[in-house]
């Protein structure tokens, strides 16, 4: 891609994998909501949310940016990051060596829905309440976690604008999907993105963290890994060969009691 | 009241989720790591050898799931 090194990509593949993942998930329980209880008040409900986290964004985005020096930003957002990472990574381990559920979005649809058919009718200003409020509760605390990974990732690196980019194409490819196929995006190998995204989110959370610890060296300024922004391809390569092993060994151990 | 503990709960379970002892061990390592640049250990010796201790206190954890 013209324009863009080796870290942005990176960094575009990072936010728009884990925002999609995100997306998949807000747009199943506004499926479920706009199929069993109402389209307009769930697209109001989406809206409203939407708009919610636009103000979020927009007011921490400028509170961050103007009032934090960048070493100090990316040791704490580094921190967030690589734990957020480790968690995600960590689910994606124990799901691959078959000691948890896979995510599954038709059962989270099925559910949604049960709960939709379950429910009474509450009228607000003439929209149906129980969709409007579970679609904003679904859309914005999704998309909450969108605002954390674009924050993160933009102000680490420096590039909002390309981090903004990666989950609007995330948005576009899931509502593109969701309005062709009329149905929860089960189809999306979640769990496989998912691991790939702890990867990615561990990999540049140790990489900016460590970087952030500069905030305590004389001068203040980031920390210089041997060999630059090359150090992010070892940190990944690292992260993925520890989950292998993990894996490995993980799933050695959830077979032994039936071969026992 | 009600609303700002599940707010909490919300930023608890979305950034340090199932096992605490993985953020704990991260915050402990980047703490030493700090305390390592503060008594003057270059960052190209500094840095790799954070990165290793923090796959460590990853790895352990997670290798001792349902042992």
């Amino acid at each position: 891609m013209a324009g863009l090194d080796a870290g942005d990509v990176g960094l575009l593949l990072a936010v728009t994998l884990a925002a999609a993942v995100e997306f998949v998930e807000a747009f199943t329980i506004v499926l479920a909501m706009g199929m069993t209880r109402d389209w307009r008040s769930t697209l109001v409900g989406t809206a409203l949310a939407l708009g919610l986290l636009a103000i979020v964004t927009a007011l921490a985005g400028y509170a961050l940016v103007e009032w934090f020096p960048e070493a100090l930003l990316q040791l704490v957002i580094g921190t967030l990051l690589l734990i957020f990472g480790l968690q995600w990574l960590r689910k994606a381990i124990l799901r691959a060596s078959g000691l948890k559920a896979q995510h599954d979005e038709d059962a989270i649809f099925e559910a949604e829905a049960e709960a939709a058919r379950a429910a009474g009718r509450d009228s607000v200003m003439g929209l149906d309440g129980f969709a409007l409020f579970v679609a904003f509760k679904g859309v914005f605390l999704e998309g909450l976690e969108v605002v954390f990974i674009v924050l993160t990732f933009g102000l680490s690196a420096g590039n909002m604008p390309l981090a903004i980019a990666g989950a609007a194409i995330a948005g576009a490819l899931v509502l593109l999907a969701g309005a062709l196929l009329h149905r929860p995006l089960s189809q999306v190998p979640e769990n496989t993105i998912k691991y790939g995204v702890g990867i990615l989110l561990s990999t540049f959370g140790t990489f900016w963290a460590i970087e952030g610890l500069g905030i305590v060296a004389p001068g203040g300024e980031s920390l210089d890994w041997p060999g630059g922004e090359l150090a992010l391809l070892v940190v990944l390569v690292a992260w993925f060969a520890v989950s292998r092993v993990l894996i490995a060994m993980l799933r050695r151990r959830a077979l032994a009691p039936a071969v026992a | 009241m009600r609303w700002l503990v599940a707010f909490g709960r919300f930023w608890y379970d979305f950034v340090i989720g199932d096992d605490w002892r993985i953020a704990a061990g991260v915050v402990a390592v980047l703490a030493a790591g700090a305390v390592a640049v503060v008594a003057g250990v270059p960052s190209q010796v500094a840095a790799p050898l954070v990165a290793l201790a923090l796959v460590l206190v990853f790895a352990v954890p997670v290798s001792r799931v349902a042992r």
